[in-house]
């Protein structure tokens, strides 16, 4: 399939840009720590220039690793934007997600009672190793016979992941010599999670997948999060049995994981987009229960971005893009797994290429370097605004809806018509005529 | 000829053949019996009060949508004193070309046998039942050695076939006129233009809203989709055949296609269709043949490979291999044209050779083949479903696309058809594709073959196929070949080559059909 890539506009002559704050810039300089699709982005926006090492930057894209090391030793002005969130681990690392969630649920349920904290349960029960062991191990009783998945708190690309029935088989992994020294190191540190297994996922064609689903936060507080149209469903290449839980090829979905399957074939895809899979659920089980199934999927971003706010450093500087994965199960019910604070831009195929491409593109439109937004939209592109210290809903007419119900702004698998959307609002670039 | 209240008849008593001995039969009889017990049944007005329950218990209606299907399939309407070969091809060119083409694929196919060494079927041992009865749901995750496998023809043989067909009682001079045929199919049959298509599918029109276009996300709801799904629902609930297929003309929302078009199909999954299945998949359980390895090449080549329809690999061998196996398919060569190939087999003694139906449902698969079944598999996730509805697909509308014959649905009808609509609306690209050595059909053909399966975007393959069914038509199938020739002529008018005209139409996926259709048909001057 040959598509055309996205050319934003050509760069034009620098024409001074209107002053702000008493800061003239001609240019935004950035900064960017990765090689894959965000440097084509950065590299083909209008009027943006790389700087390298010590240059002075207005904008940055870096990885995790930068940000511990040189954050906290750096000045940024007011206009200055960087990628991530000083503390964004709270929401990341899976044990840290899971005791914010348990707090939260705690005060929801002080708070609003107990139906409200129920709109919590997204995340399966979880215990984080050795501090819970002993809950867990209760926890583990009263449910013989079930399945439990282990997980590496920090580690990604389901690195270390396994799972297991029989708390021997624990017992045998921490003593088991096979394992590197930095495995075991970790393991005497607070950096596994065990978390029941969701044994009845729901399968396409005997296949297990699940969702890759990208928010955006320019702010926790107050909290405002866009969530972008596009995304995917990640197939696993074998088909789904409990009977086999040593093949660690079948549960997992991770694209990076099936890689390595001897299933593999790279020339096969195996991800749907997420108009597909959408339309597919609705050509299964009817519009009303996809729209509450997306609904349901809706709340788990909310809640989980709620529950970490007051912990967030909120620092005006700061966005962040995260890729959350969903896991259905066969009642329809959308499960968290895990959010990841830098989600893979390196593109598998030249259609998520496309999508990555898009969605960075908006992204950068979002955060607004050029200062063509107004701050009151509720749609970019392709990210429509979810949450802005409150519920959004869209502009429908109250007359054209049967009740007067609100209708929420999400459209999470549904026509992205980007382009003209985007026309439409925006201004053109400085320096260059609008087509 | 007969006169039509003879023909009707007829028809009727055919129909009545047909229905007789049937599960619905032998319900009905049931339900009436019980109705019997009922205390509103009076003896002075037996028949009308049975008849009265019967319609309202919903089986008067399950019997009229049975009688729909079979006016579907009713062979054509011919002299009593012609044989049937000629009753389902009256062409007597077409026929013979027919019939040389099936010797070839024939010889082909036990050619392959032969080299290969491989029996056209064989009885599999018990322990090899067992283990595919294990991984029946998994065939997928076999990698046989395929590599000696050819498939049997591949659609562009097929198009050579059609390029040879000559009239014989027709004289052409070899001149290129304006009043010539321009294209490949050199044959003439009647065929509609765009004025009669305005007349036979008003609702594609533009004051008629339809799916495809007016769901859009720019034009509110309530302008025609929320009354559109409304409707459906209601004919949902009616369990009306023939209801839903007028309704499908104007496209079946994603979440009632399913029961739409099974409604249209009258694919119902009693418990007769589900034990039918059932003994087809002991059937390949028993017995392996060599058409399977054709139809595992063919998936992993084609489906196999695709964005959307990888993901039901399991679902197509499970279809195709127990196609194979159907003999009742073989009732459809009581109008199509074909006859089902036959194979000597060796009788156990070895001294006599009997013919036998080879494959037993009388269907060569070819290359590309198990598109036709691909995009039902997202409408249907039950296997006996799944298969229900792409037997009676088949047999309704997917045989036409690849047997020799003048039906208006025939393959060699909607390839003239497109052409000549090429050749009347856009004849300046006609004639530079041609000058080029690009001739149109040579690009078309294989999206004529498929009816799109593979080409287009499954949500807008949807649509396309919702419409053929709605009208009970391939034709819909050639004009949609033409508006999309419409709709990128600006790039094709630059193009040099075959190659370069091929890549401009490589990629169709991004293609919205309704609109183009909607276009070509109402839009284009006349």
């Amino acid at each position: 399939m040959s598509k055309n890539k996205q050319t934003a506009g050509h760069k034009g002559a620098y024409s001074s840009q209107k002053k702000k704050e008493g800061e003239g810039r001609s240019c935004i300089r950035y900064r960017c720590g990765l090689t894959n699709t965000i440097q084509d982005v950065l590299n083909q926006r209008p009027g943006w220039v790389e700087v390298k090492d010590d240059g002075d930057w207005d904008f940055n894209w870096c990885d995790v690793g930068w940000l511990r090391e040189n954050f906290d030793h750096s000045y940024m002005e007011e206009h200055v934007r960087i990628s991530h969130f000083r503390n964004h681990y709270e929401l990341t690392r899976k044990n840290l997600m899971v005791k914010n969630l348990k707090r939260y649920r705690k005060t929801l349920e002080r708070e609003a009672g107990r139906l409200e904290a129920s709109k919590c349960d997204f995340f399966p029960c979880t215990f984080v190793l050795p501090s819970e062991y002993h809950i867990f191990v209760e926890e583990f009783k009263r449910s013989p016979g079930s399945t439990w998945i282990m997980k590496p708190v920090a580690r990604s690309q389901g690195k270390g992941i396994f799972l297991f029935r029989k708390l021997k088989d624990i017992i045998d992994w921490r003593k088991d010599g096979t394992r590197s020294e930095e495995q075991k190191d970790e393991a005497q540190v607070e950096s596994y999670v065990a978390q029941r297994y969701i044994e009845n996922p729901y399968l396409i064609a005997g296949r297990k997948f699940d969702l890759r689903v990208y928010v955006l936060v320019t702010s926790y507080i107050p909290l405002k999060a866009w969530l972008y149209r596009d995304g995917f469903a990640r197939f696993s290449n074998t088909r789904f049995s409990l009977s086999s839980i040593d093949d660690q090829y079948v549960h997992l979905t991770n694209v990076a994981v099936q890689k390595t399957s001897p299933d593999y074939d790279p020339e096969k895809g195996c991800k749907w987009q997420m108009q597909q899979l959408r339309r597919y659920l609705t050509a299964k089980h009817g519009f009303e229960t996809v729209q509450t199934l997306y609904k349901e999927i809706d709340n788990i971003f909310i809640r989980s971005l709620l529950s970490v706010q007051k912990t967030i450093i909120n620092d005006k500087h700061c966005f962040e893009l995260y890729g959350y994965d969903i896991l259905l199960d066969q009642d329809l019910k959308p499960w968290l797994i895990e959010v990841n604070a830098s989600p893979s831009l390196t593109a598998s195929s030249q259609e998520d290429y496309d999508l990555k491409y898009r969605l960075l593109e908006d992204t950068l439109h979002i955060v607004d370097m050029e200062d063509r937004l107004t701050g009151k939209e509720k749609r970019v592109g392709g990210f429509d605004l979810m949450w802005n210290d409150g519920p959004v809903h869209t502009d429908v007419g109250l007359e054209t809806l049967g009740s007067s119900c609100l209708v929420a702004n999400t459209h999470l698998g549904c026509v992205n018509d980007r382009q003209k959307q985007l026309q439409q609002l925006l201004k053109p670039f400085p320096g260059q005529k609008r087509t | 000829m007969m006169d039509e209240s003879a023909e009707l008849s007829v028809s009727i008593t055919q129909i009545v053949q047909r229905l007789k001995g049937t599960h619905l039969h032998s319900q009905l009889e049931k339900q009436a019996k019980e109705c019997l017990h009922k205390p509103e049944i009076k003896l002075e007005t037996l028949k009308d009060d049975v008849r009265r329950l019967l319609k309202a218990s919903g089986w008067e209606r399950k019997l009229q949508n049975a009688v729909y299907r079979e006016l579907h399939i009713l062979p054509p309407p011919g002299h009593p004193r012609a044989p049937p070969e000629h009753t389902k091809e009256p062409l007597a060119y077409m026929r013979k070309a027919q019939v040389n083409w099936e010797k070839r694929i024939l010889k082909s196919l036990n050619s392959m046998c032969t080299e290969l060494g491989i029996p056209l079927a064989r009885k599999r041992p018990v322990p090899e039942q067992n283990e595919l009865t294990n991984k029946w749901n998994e065939m997928g995750t076999d990698e046989p050695d395929l590599s000696k496998f050819r498939p049997v023809y591949a659609p562009k043989d097929f198009l050579e076939v059609f390029v040879g067909l000559k009239n014989p009682n027709n004289e052409r001079s070899e001149d290129l006129t304006v009043r010539s045929h321009w294209g490949l199919i050199q044959v003439s049959l009647n065929g509609r233009d765009i004025p009669q298509m305005r007349e036979m599918y008003p609702e594609l029109g533009l004051t008629y809203g339809q799916l495809g276009i007016d769901d859009h996300t720019h034009v509110p709801p309530d302008l025609f989709e929320s009354e559109h799904i409304h409707i459906g629902k209601k004919v949902v609930s009616e369990q009306d055949s023939a209801a839903a297929q007028q309704y499908s003309r104007q496209g079946c929302p994603t979440g009632l296609r399913a029961q739409l078009w099974s409604l249209i199909l009258n694919t119902t999954n009693d418990p007769e269709a589900i034990t039918h299945y059932e003994q087809l998949k002991a059937r390949v359980i028993h017995h392996d043949l060599l058409v399977d390895n054709l139809i595992y090449k063919d998936v992993k080549l084609t489906a196999s490979n695709d964005d959307y329809y990888f993901v039901f690999e399991d679902y197509l061998y499970q279809v195709l291999l127990c196609f194979s196996r159907d003999t009742a398919v073989l009732e459809h060569f009581n109008y199509n044209c074909a006859s089902p190939p036959k194979s000597c087999m060796q009788s156990k003694s070895g001294s006599e050779q009997c013919a036998v139906v080879y494959p037993p449902n009388g269907v060569i698969p070819f290359h590309g083949f198990s598109m036709y079944v691909a995009p039902l598999c997202f409408l249907y996730n039950e296997p006996s479903k799944l298969y229900s509805v792409f037997r009676e697909m088949y047999i309704r509308y997917f045989f036409r696309l690849h047997s020799v014959s003048s039906h208006p649905s025939g393959i060699v009808s909607l390839c003239l058809q497109f052409e000549r609509l090429l050749q009347t609306h856009l004849p300046q690209l006609f004639y530079h594709l041609r000058e080029i050595g690009a001739q149109p059909l040579r690009i078309a053909f294989k999206w004529i073959v498929r009816a799109f399966s593979g080409y287009l975007s499954t949500d807008q393959l949807l649509l396309l196929w919702d419409r053929i069914l709605g009208y009970d038509s391939l034709e819909i199938v050639a004009v949609l070949a033409a508006a999309v020739f419409a709709f990128r002529a600006e790039n094709l008018m630059e193009v040099t080559s075959l190659a370069s005209a091929e890549a401009v139409l490589a990629d169709l996926s991004t293609l919205k059909v309704m609109p183009l259709l909607q276009i070509f048909l109402f839009a284009t001057s006349v």
